[in-house]
Order: structure tokens, then sequence, then C-alpha cells
């Protein structure tokens, strides 16, 4: 066998690297915010990260999920002897095992509920039918092809508008009383009234017909699960990388009717999420149940088409918007949405907000009306409906006014960026509350709008650009000005399942000073084990090498709901500063005891309380750890030890800001679009990593610009899902990226514990409209076309620069 | 076959892929697998020096082949190679999955260009371009392949 000789541990001289780099120590960490490489590399690069498929437990077999080749069809029969008979397999689970374990359909975290494995019928291509249990992979896929399932073909819907056709095939005849394919009430935001006077008032109004194509977070590690059900113990372990365990722990309990305390969610490194690893799917309970039918952990991990074909797809919004202005300023918005919620709804929103926070729509500017309805349609298209690298449906909010703020401007024959800067809201109006009921916290629009004008020498490109069209060449300039509300979110209007959506952290300093923080929020390569031991060390003056950070491990660490919608730092983070103020609280009262003054008596600064007027005699953490754990007396009213816990429950979102401008060449005989440029300049608030931070704007705008380029999810007539693998559903590569150019503004988020605001999605959000608006700024200069839809793939361009744009399919 | 210079010798099923070979028998994990299609670079080792997939490759045609992953970077004290140094100082990685591959294809474009000091922006998009990463947006992962060359310039200058 083998050895890892590389690894240090595997070497005689192992113990060296122990204190050292190889263990995550960073050399130069500031003591607090600021640059620093991240701690949790030292495995990565080194080939050690512990990922699901790393998983392997005594006695473990694999699972295999038999998938619908059909979109719509009802199941005659399926007859698994075959497959029973294969010498490796353990198993065969089919709905009706399901139903005797009462597993046979699951709640959606939008209140549907979704079959783990079809019975009746099937209802979205690949969904899933029968899972095979053997003793290696290759066997269980074997098995798959032993299985026989008779279809009864129906008529599938794969288009949201004709879903609502009353001819249309009943998709949901499953649930009691439904006798249409409408997925849940109309819901509307904002005064219809007073929008109808403001679009009555107008000057001039724009309206466009936007489809947000379905697309997939498509993170490079699939999803999976290793389920460990001991039947000795009733203990079940579940290894699934989430990015929600604690939630997911709540749920398994209600799915599977098993004691909370008996479940343990283990995510070890995982392999990127994006809202992918969000939901549950039908492969984890089905590996559930098949470690409680075999008595064996389970393995199941899925293929890439399975990953991208029937788990999480984001969007798939039909909007139809207007947009209006008076004496040069954007006034009116109303917006009407179909949207496509697939076969079962599963789209991942707080309990009180059916659209998500789609009526974030109003964007960044100080309008005098708006309104917007969603609906949500059944489809027989996989469900999901999670947010790819988006807080709730507000990535289609920001594409729906940022390319409406585009169309108006050109209604208007005004610049795109001159509008905006006139409708924008101002600085003194913070907080302030939009048509649509938000309270934006903070921003200085104007200001971060102009350094990115400054960055992008905008006046140069648009003078570049007039030359270009005069020689027969295209090129496009795109801008947004995207304002997010992330980090959900206050319990008095946001839980999910009924579960409020605040974050937990537990502290424990040791006696030596050094730090476990433990958090429920769920890195998947955000870099948490870093930033968040910087969290602690700018609040306690100790260095990050000197703290773990604990996470993934529903067993060691305290209740929240972990890692989507930019929510980290603004909810996690805030629970760390404030866990990490407590402990320095309890410090203070020790510190008094130690330098026989009052605890009022006594100063902060990084790292020590001192004496006021007597900075001599002080005592740092490190040494009242010693004595707080020591056989010493101890303050009136507190406990040894110094430890603390917080839940923290944020009294708002937070709104991170951004200007992008882009810059994009189209190839007039092919319809390629290169892209040039890509300036974006972010508004976070506090960066406590600023390395880090741009890191999530890079892979952010690479994802945007993917979405916008060449990233869709598309149907045939009978429902097939046409991009089932790498080949079809493209993602861009080095050579479709530009060299990213990132500026920041500071506005620090008056009501977050350290000012932070969250980022990591908004180059997700902003770069979309900012590439889809420079194609078309491209085109509409050199051929006069006004719109098209996003993917801008050489196909697509092509067309609509010959006039002929269509929605995709 | 050999592995970071060690010898394999199992027997497997003819259809056997690589990437399962090097991860379930030579139970080096460092090695991912991310497509099936040879489209996304994750499980890329090299075989002889050449960058190679090995979600599209068999373990039988490997036989007699020396190949090198992730784990063969580093020196047996646990000294890192300059382009696992490089990834770490540059914030070339975020989640770490696509990493290996992109490091052992960072690997094989330094040792084959003649002067990799010198490479073009262009030269290096392409090099990687057969790797997927969702994290990075890339530009990090190319200052990362840069800081190896130049690394490696400056020691064997030194040298």
């Amino acid at each position: 066998m083998a050895t890892v000789e590389t690894w240090p541990g595997k070497h005689p001289d192992w113990l060296k690297h122990a204190n050292g780099e190889a263990f995550g120590q960073v050399k130069d960490a500031p003591i607090g915010h600021g640059n620093m490489k991240r701690k949790e590399d030292a495995r990565f690069i080194r080939g050690l990260g512990n990922y699901l498929d790393d998983v392997r437990l005594p006695g473990m077999v694999h699972g295999a999920l038999l998938r619908s080749p059909y979109a719509h069809a009802r199941i005659v029969s399926i007859d698994t002897s075959a497959a029973l008979a294969h010498p490796k397999v353990a198993a065969v689970v089919i709905a009706k095992d399901l139903e005797t374990l009462g597993l046979a359909w699951m709640p959606t975290i939008s209140y549907d509920t979704q079959a783990v494995l079809a019975g009746d019928k099937v209802r979205f291509h690949l969904q899933e039918v029968a899972f095979v249990i053997a003793t290696d992979a290759y066997a269980a896929q074997d098995a798959l092809q032993l299985i026989d399932v008779e279809y009864d073909v129906l008529p599938a819907i794969v288009n949201a508008r004709k879903a609502l056709d009353p001819d249309a095939p009943l998709i949901r005849d499953d649930k009691v009383g439904q006798t249409d394919n409408l997925a849940s009430p109309e819901w509307e935001a904002g005064d219809k009234m007073n929008c109808d006077r403001v679009f009555g008032e107008a000057d001039t109004v724009a309206v466009r017909e936007l489809l947000y194509p379905r697309c997939h977070p498509s993170p490079m590690e699939t999803c999976g699960m290793v389920a460990d059900m001991n039947p000795a113990t009733g203990q079940l372990n579940i290894y699934n990388g989430n990015q929600a365990p604690h939630a997911h722990r709540t749920v398994y309990a209600q799915v599977a009717g098993l004691p909370e305390q008996n479940i343990r969610i283990l995510c070890n490194d995982i392999g990127g999420g994006f809202g992918n690893k969000v939901p549950v799917y039908p492969g984890y309970v089905c590996a559930i149940a098949g470690s409680i039918v075999a008595g064996a952990p389970v393995k199941w991990i899925e293929d890439r088409s399975e990953n991208l074909v029937t788990t999480g797809f984001a969007r798939d919004y039909n909007m139809h918007a207007e947009m209006c202005s008076k004496g040069g300023r954007i006034t009116g918005l109303r917006v009407n949405v179909i949207a496509d919620h697939g076969a079962f709804d599963s789209t991942a929103q707080p309990t009180k907000f059916p659209a998500g926070f789609f009526h974030i729509v109003t964007g960044s500017y100080d309008l005098d009306g708006a309104h917007c309805t969603v609906k949500a349609v059944y489809t027989n298209k996989a469900p999901g409906g999670v947010a790819y690298r988006c807080s709730f449906r507000i990535t289609e909010a920001i594409y729906c006014v940022e390319r409406m703020v585009d169309a108006l401007a050109q209604e208007m024959n005004a610049d795109p960026i001159e509008l905006r800067m006139r409708s924008f809201i101002r600085p003194e109006q913070f907080p302030y509350e939009t048509q649509t009921g938000w309270t934006y916290d903070s921003g200085d629009y104007e200001k971060t709008m102009k350094l990115a004008m400054e960055m992008a020498d905008y006046e140069g490109l648009r003078r570049e650009q007039q030359e270009k069209i005069a020689n027969g060449e295209i090129m496009g300039i795109g801008v947004t000005f995207f304002t997010e509300g992330v980090g959900a979110g206050p319990r008095r209007h946001m839980d999910i399942l009924g579960l409020a959506m605040n974050d937990g952290a537990e502290l424990r300093v040791h006696p030596s000073g050094k730090a476990v923080v433990s958090l429920s929020a769920q890195t998947q390569g955000q870099g948490h084990e870093t930033t968040f031991a910087q969290i602690v060390a700018e609040e306690l003056g100790i260095s990050p090498n000197d703290i773990i950070v604990r996470h993934g491990d529903t067993d060691k660490t305290p209740y929240g709901l972990g890692t989507y919608g930019s929510r980290s730092t603004p909810v996690s983070g805030g629970a760390t500063a404030v866990v990490a103020r407590k402990v320095r609280d309890k410090a203070r009262a020790f510190a008094a005891v130690m330098l026989e003054t009052r605890p009022e008596d006594l100063a902060w600064e990084k790292g020590r309380w001192y004496v006021k007027g007597d900075p001599e005699r002080g005592a740092t953490i490190e040494s009242i750890a010693e004595y707080a754990y020591g056989p010493n007396p101890l303050p009136e009213g507190l406990e040894g030890g110094l430890d603390a816990n917080a839940v923290y429950d944020p009294p708002n979102l937070t709104y991170p800001c951004g200007a992008y401008i882009s810059v994009v060449d189209i190839d007039p005989g092919t319809g390629k679009v290169h892209m040039r440029r890509f300036i974006a300049v972010d508004d976070c608030g506090v960066r406590i990593n600023p390395m880090i931070v741009e890191g999530q704007i890079h892979g952010g705008l690479a994802e945007g610009v993917g979405i916008a380029l060449m990233e869709i999810l598309s149907f045939d007539e009978q429902g097939n899902c046409l991009n089932s693998s790498y080949m079809d559903y493209l993602l861009p590569t080095a050579l479709e990226c530009p060299e990213w150019e990132l500026g920041e503004t500071v506005t620090p988020c008056p009501h977050h514990p350290i000012g932070a605001k969250g980022v990591g999605e908004s180059a997700c959000n902003g770069a979309p409209p900012c590439v889809t608006n420079a194609v078309i700024d491209g085109l509409y200069h050199a051929k006069g076309i006004k719109h098209m839809d996003m993917p801008c793939n050489p196909a697509r361009v092509w067309a609509a620069m010959n006039g002929n744009a269509q929605p995709p399919q | 076959m050999s592995i970071n210079g060690q010898a394999q010798s199992h027997d497997v099923e003819p259809r056997m892929l690589l990437v399962h070979y090097i991860r379930e028998m030579a139970e080096l994990h460092g090695t991912h697998w991310g497509c099936d299609t040879s489209n996304c670079g994750i499980c890329v080792v090299l075989m002889d020096g050449e960058p190679i997939k090995s979600c599209t490759t068999l373990a039988a045609q490997a036989e007699g082949h020396e190949v090198m992953t992730v784990e063969g970077l580093a020196k047996a004290d646990g000294t890192l190679d300059p382009i696992q140094q490089g990834f770490y100082e540059e914030h070339g990685l975020q989640c770490g999955f696509c990493t290996p591959g992109m490091m052992v294809t960072g690997r094989a474009l330094i040792d084959k260009h003649p002067n990799p000091t010198q490479m073009t922006d262009h030269e290096i998009r392409e090099a990687i371009s057969g790797g997927l990463c969702r994290c990075t947006g890339y530009n990090n992962i190319i200052k990362a392949i840069r800081w190896a060359a130049a690394h490696e310039a400056q020691a064997a200058g030194r040298s």
C-alpha cells in the first residue's frame, strides 16, 4: 500500500512542523482584521482536504439512484428482482418500501411536499425512482440497469406561461384540492394605486419582457452523503457537505421521526456550495433509509448529470417590467413575475417572503412608486429554486431593475450612468424606507459610482466606442449599480420552517490564553477558519494563530441556520464579535480582582485591561485566563473559567452595494462576446480580511459572467433537460474571464457589531446585468437592438444582432 | 505503474478509471473527481510529466507509466513545492477542490515552458483552461503560477 510521504505526520521529523505553517500557523498574522493568508490552506495545498468522498467507514456500502428517462409519466410497474439477484446488491429501495418507513414524501423548505422516490408518477426528467445499495459503486451502477420500470408517458409542461393554460395537464395531482398548476397564491408588494398614479404622470416609460433563465450553482464537488445508522445505539451520524448543518439535523428529525439528539451532522471540507448545498435532496433521505435497511453505512454521491439536472436550480423568472421617469429621474417601477418552481416547490426563502426578497427590486433609487407581483407555477422541471450565490431572489431583482434602468436610459436618450446618478438614494436619506418596505441602512452611492467611472475612464471608453462603431466594430459598455439586502435575518420577520434565522457562537479561552470559537456557520471555501479567528483576535487582542475555529459538527457547535445569503459575516460574524466582547467583559471583572481595583476603573487596549491613569498596572488576556482557571478568588457573582455563549439576532439586514462597469467587444461576424474589462467597486462595509473579500468578489464575478454569457438549463418539448454535462452546461474557464479590476468604498454598517455587511454574493448579483447591459449597449449603438435575454452566447447574440432575439427555451 | 515514485500493483477490473484507482487502491485522496466528461480538470494528474484527466483514463492504461499526484509535489520532509507555496501566498484557492488539479497543471506548465518567468497571461490562461474553478475567478490562480515561476528562477539564480 502506498503511503502519503509528503505529510509531515508520516515523516520522522514531523514534530518540528507541529507549531508551524503545516498546521495552519500563518506568518505575520495581524492581531485582528487585515490581510492574512488562510489557516485552512495548509491542508488543501497538500491534497489533504477531507471531502465527502474521502469518508470511509468500516462495512460501508454504496448507493445509486435509478432516475426517470421521462419528464412526466405514470409509473405502471417496477420490477427489481433482477437487480436484487445481483451478487453484490444488498438492497433495492422503491417508493412503497419508503412508505412503510414513512419516508416516501418529504417536506420542502417552502412548506410543499416532494417525493423521495416516485411512486405514482414521475414529474421531471431524471426524477428519483429507485435506490440500489451494493458493495461497491461500480456494482451499484450495474444493478441500476437491471431494474425494469414500465412508464405511461404523459404530456410535459416546461414553459411557465403554458403551465397556466386552462387545459394544461395537472402536474400535482397528488395534492388534495389542487386543480391547476399554481404553486402558491399571487404575492404582491408596494402600493399599486400610488404606482399607477406615478406611471400616469410619467414623461417616459420603458417596457421589457425579461427572462432570467434557469441556471445552476454547480459547485465543483457534487452533492452526496454518507449515512451511518448505528443499530446498537440508534445514533445516526450523517456525513454530508451542506451549508446549514443544524437546520438539516432538525429537518431529518422531523422527516425520519428520529430523536434529534441522536442525529449528528458532520460536514468536513466542502468543495463549494453556492446555494446548491442548502436543501435536503431525495438522495440524502435514500442514504439514511438505506443505512436503516442495510444496517451499514451507506455512501451516495451524485454524478455530474444528476447534479446539473436534478438538484437546486436557480432563477427561472419570467418578468414583465415597466419603468418610468419624470423630470429626468427614475420615478416608478412595476414588475409582474411568473416564477417557474418546477415539479415541487422547494424554493428557498424565509416563511413570510413567498417570493424571497424579490421586492428589493426598487434597487438603489429614490422612487415615487413601485409595485410588484409574483406568481409561482409548477412545471415538469426539477424542483429547487435555490439562490445561486444570491440572497433569496435578490439576483433576479437586481437583474430586473438594472436592465430596466438601461432600457429607460435608451428610451430617454440619456447616459445610463447619468440617469442612475440623478435617481440615487442620497447619503442623508439613510436609513431609507423603500416603496416595497425595506429599510436600507447606509451607503454613499454617488461616491461608489464615481470611483468606478474613474477606474474605467468612462468618458474615454465612450469616445472609444464611438470610434469603433464608426469603423464597423461592436463595442459595448455595461453599467450596474446594485444594492443587496443580506444577512437574514431579524427573528421577528425571518424564519425557515419555523426556525428563526439567528446564529450562535461559543468562545472558550483556555488556561493558556489560546481559544476555540465554535460557529453555526458552515464554510464551503469562504475561509471561515481564518476570518472568524480574526474577528475574535480583533476583540480580544490574541493572535489568530492561537484561535481554532470549530464548525461542521452539530454535536460540538451552537445552533444556527448556516451559510448562504451572504449571512455568515452579518449574522455569525455578529455572534462572534458579541461572544468575544462577553469574554472581554468577564475578563474585566477578573482583572479588577487581580489588580485590586473596580471594573469601572479599568480601560481596554488590545489584549489587556489596565488601570485608568496608571497604564503600567494591567493584566493581559493570557494572564487573566490563567487566573480564571487557577485556584484564585472569584469576582462576586462570577464562576471560574473564561468562556461565553451568544445567539445573535440581527436588528436588520445589511445593505452592501456596488458599482460595476464592463467592456465587451462583439465579433460582428460570429456574435462572439469577448469580455475585455470588468471594473468592480464594492462597498461591503468594514472588511475583516481584504484578501479573502477580494477573492470572494473574483469568484462571484466569474460566476456572474458565466450566467450572462453561457450558463443555462434548457429543455426540449418533451421535458428533457438538454444540459446534463459540462459539455452542454458551460462554465467560464480562465480564457473567458478578464483580469478583474477591483475598487472599494467603505460605508460601515451602522447596526452591525463590527460594521461589516456581507459580500459573498455581491459580484454574482451585479455581474449578470452588467455584462448583459454591455452586450445590449454594443448592439444598440451599432444596430439599434434594444433587448436580448441571457445567455449572450454567440448563437443568441448573432440572432439578436440580426433582429431575431428570442427568449431561451 | 508507479505513483509518486512508488511502485503499485493491483488486479483491477478492466473498466476501472485511473481516478478511482488512485483514490481507492493507492488510497491517495488528494486527487478529486468532478465531472465524468473530461471538462472540469478536477482529476488532473501528471502521467510521464504530461497533465491528463484521470477520470477518462483507465487504470490499466497507466501500466508502465509514472503517475504524479498532488501528494508527489512536496518533498518527503514536508517542504512545499513552489507551486504549492504560490497558491498559498497568492490566495489561489478557496474551497480547495480544484486545487490539486490546478497545481499539477501549473507544475507541468512551468516544467515545460522554455522561459517560465516570461510566460504571458494568455499562455497561463490557456494552460489552465482545461480546468474549472468555481471559487477564485482565476485571477489568483494565475498569480500563484507566476509566483512559483518567479521564485523558482530566483532560487536557481542563487544556487
